[in-house]
């Protein structure tokens, strides 16, 4: 009896895990079918090259034109200088994590910038408009209201955490006799840190800069808020600019009638942001188990 | 200088992590040109002896080095002596072989390299890897990855790497432990060829290694330098009751 019992827990606990893994895989399923299929519609009215290629971003006022190239150039410049901003202060605060600090110095920190990464993007978003611009503005005159740059800087801090958790972790995973290995040769922790912690962690760093840049590419609100909504091909990062994720905001603030091909190009650029994040999602994670630190002894 | 002054040399050499006695007032002389090997027990303080003579000890944090250490003449824990140049002169094999994930060739240049090495680097590759009888296996695939390399080999590397910095001492710190019986031959032969223009100091739990590859040893117990002597005269007539329990298995 008591063993008839067991096994019906057993069962029906399976069976509630299978449904939870059910659920997620069902939902993930569904978006990426209706994404395709809407962008299938979109695709039907608009060529794909003239989508791809296209230089000019204009779906919702009539002449319309649909080329997404200055969307991609708006993230692209997010993503550059979001990187550019937080790689070598990530690198920087993970060298110091991992090499130097003592350990109440690590034990501070750490949390510390994991409570950044908690802090809403909404929170970001208003702090690059009230803080990062006017900086930006009085440092450079000619700087807009709503601009790339800030958008990047913001959106670099938003980063920061996983850089730089991410390489420390990297730095941490290298075992401790490659140091005194160094050390031993009469290296001091400069040429230590720059000529075998670095380069022995290289490609876990080349994986948590895609991580980020994937992260980075997503980025919505803070980037709305701060980059500004003006679809424009150019590579002045003081001027405004949309990013895809802000097209997406706009079109579903907005009283698009749905159906229509302005409602569809929402799908559109959906679908090409999800195939570029997944990509770099594929490539980061490949890259992150082949570089998992291995030596034969 | 004197062939017969020691090279390495301390006295009452007091360590310890944080309040744990490590080692208790050692004294003792290493001569130029000869293997010693340091035997005794686990935790007797051999490690910690060895990591002396080229300051590795300093990575460890509330460790504490009382005494004096002298490197040729010069005492080594003098405030303005930095331990970076000691470890040119002083160069060290680990437990485990413990390459760079290089290149072959790019593990011997490292050292040099940092220490802006004038000379030829391919002429110093050759002449390293052929004194770590390494040469011949390596010589025609020398910008692979020197993890594609045997356990054996690695630390053979690790030593030709050790020695293209031309150093005066070599410590090892029981550098056979993880490799099998062929390949330690193969190291304990090694250093019977380099012993002429070395001073190697071994750490080795391995007594009979010990007693094939030594000019002298020292035997350690409990942090404290129980004898020490010719290698032959130690094993052969030990003159402390320990010494003898120890090198015939009594204990350890």
């Amino acid at each position: 009896m008591l063993h008839k019992h067991a096994k019906f827990v057993d069962v029906s606990f399976k069976g509630l895990l299978w449904l939870c893994i059910g659920a997620t895989l069902t939902t993930t399923t569904l978006v990426v079918v209706i994404l395709g299929t809407e962008a299938y519609h979109f695709f039907s009215l608009v060529p794909i090259t003239e989508f791809l290629f296209g230089t000019h971003w204009e779906p919702l006022i009539e002449p319309r034109s649909f080329g997404v190239l200055p969307l991609v150039c708006g993230t692209g410049m997010i993503v550059l200088g979001s990187i550019a901003f937080a790689l070598p202060i990530g690198l920087g605060i993970a060298t110091y994590l991992s090499e130097f600090a003592p350990n109440w110095v690590r034990s501070t920190i750490k949390p510390t910038l994991e409570i950044l990464a908690g802090i809403p993007t909404v929170v970001y978003g208003y702090f690059a408009l009230t803080f990062i611009t006017p900086i930006l503005r009085s440092l450079f005159p000619e700087t807009e209201i709503f601009n790339a740059a800030s958008g990047a800087i913001v959106v670099g801090i938003m980063i920061l955490p996983m850089i730089s958790s991410l390489c420390d972790d990297a730095f941490r995973g290298l075992p401790s006799s490659l140091r005194e290995g160094g050390y031993a040769l009469g290296a001091t922790p400069y040429e230590v840190v720059t000529r075998v912690v670095l380069p022995a962690a290289g490609g876990r760093i080349g994986a948590a800069v895609i991580l980020a840049v994937s992260r980075a590419i997503g980025e919505t609100m803070a980037v709305t808020l701060a980059a500004g909504a003006s679809p424009n091909l150019t590579a002045n990062p003081f001027e405004s600019i949309q990013t895809m994720t802000a097209y997406i905001v706009q079109v579903s603030l907005g009283d698009t009638p749905v159906g229509g091909v302005e409602y569809l190009t929402c799908f559109a650029v959906a679908g090409l942001l999800f195939t570029i994040t997944f990509i770099m999602n594929v490539i980061g994670s490949q890259l992150l188990l082949k570089t998992q630190w291995q030596s034969r002894s | 200088m004197n062939q017969e002054a020691p090279i390495l040399k301390t006295e009452g050499l007091k360590i310890s992590y944080g309040s744990t006695p490590a080692i208790n007032g050692i004294s003792i002389e290493i001569r130029p040109n000869r293997v010693t090997a340091v035997i005794g027990p686990s935790g007797c303080g051999k490690s910690t002896l060895l990591r002396t003579f080229n300051r590795m000890n300093d990575f460890i944090p509330n460790i504490k080095t009382e005494g004096q250490v002298w490197f040729r003449g010069q005492n080594m824990f003098h405030p303005k002596v930095d331990p970076v140049n000691i470890r040119k002169h002083v160069g060290m094999v680990f437990q485990r072989p413990n390459p760079f994930p290089k290149s072959i060739y790019k593990n011997i240049t490292w050292g040099p390299t940092i220490h802006s090495y004038a000379g030829n680097l391919d002429e110093l590759v050759e002449k390293s890897l052929k004194r770590a009888a390494l040469w011949d296996e390596v010589k025609s695939r020398l910008h692979d990855s020197a993890f594609d390399l045997s356990g054996g080999q690695q630390q053979r590397l690790c030593i030709a790497r050790t020695i293209a910095m031309n150093p005066d001492v070599i410590l090892m710190d029981e550098p056979c432990s993880a490799l099998d019986p062929k390949a330690t031959a193969r190291i304990e032969d090694l250093i019977g060829e380099l012993r002429s223009r070395y001073t190697i100091v071994i750490v080795t739990h391995n007594m009979q290694q010990a007693a094939r590859i030594s000019d002298e040893t020292l035997f350690l117990y409990e942090g404290n330098l129980i004898e020490s002597g010719k290698t032959k005269a130690l094993f052969t007539n030990p003159t402390k009751q320990q010494t003898e329990d120890y090198i015939t298995g009594r204990f350890g």
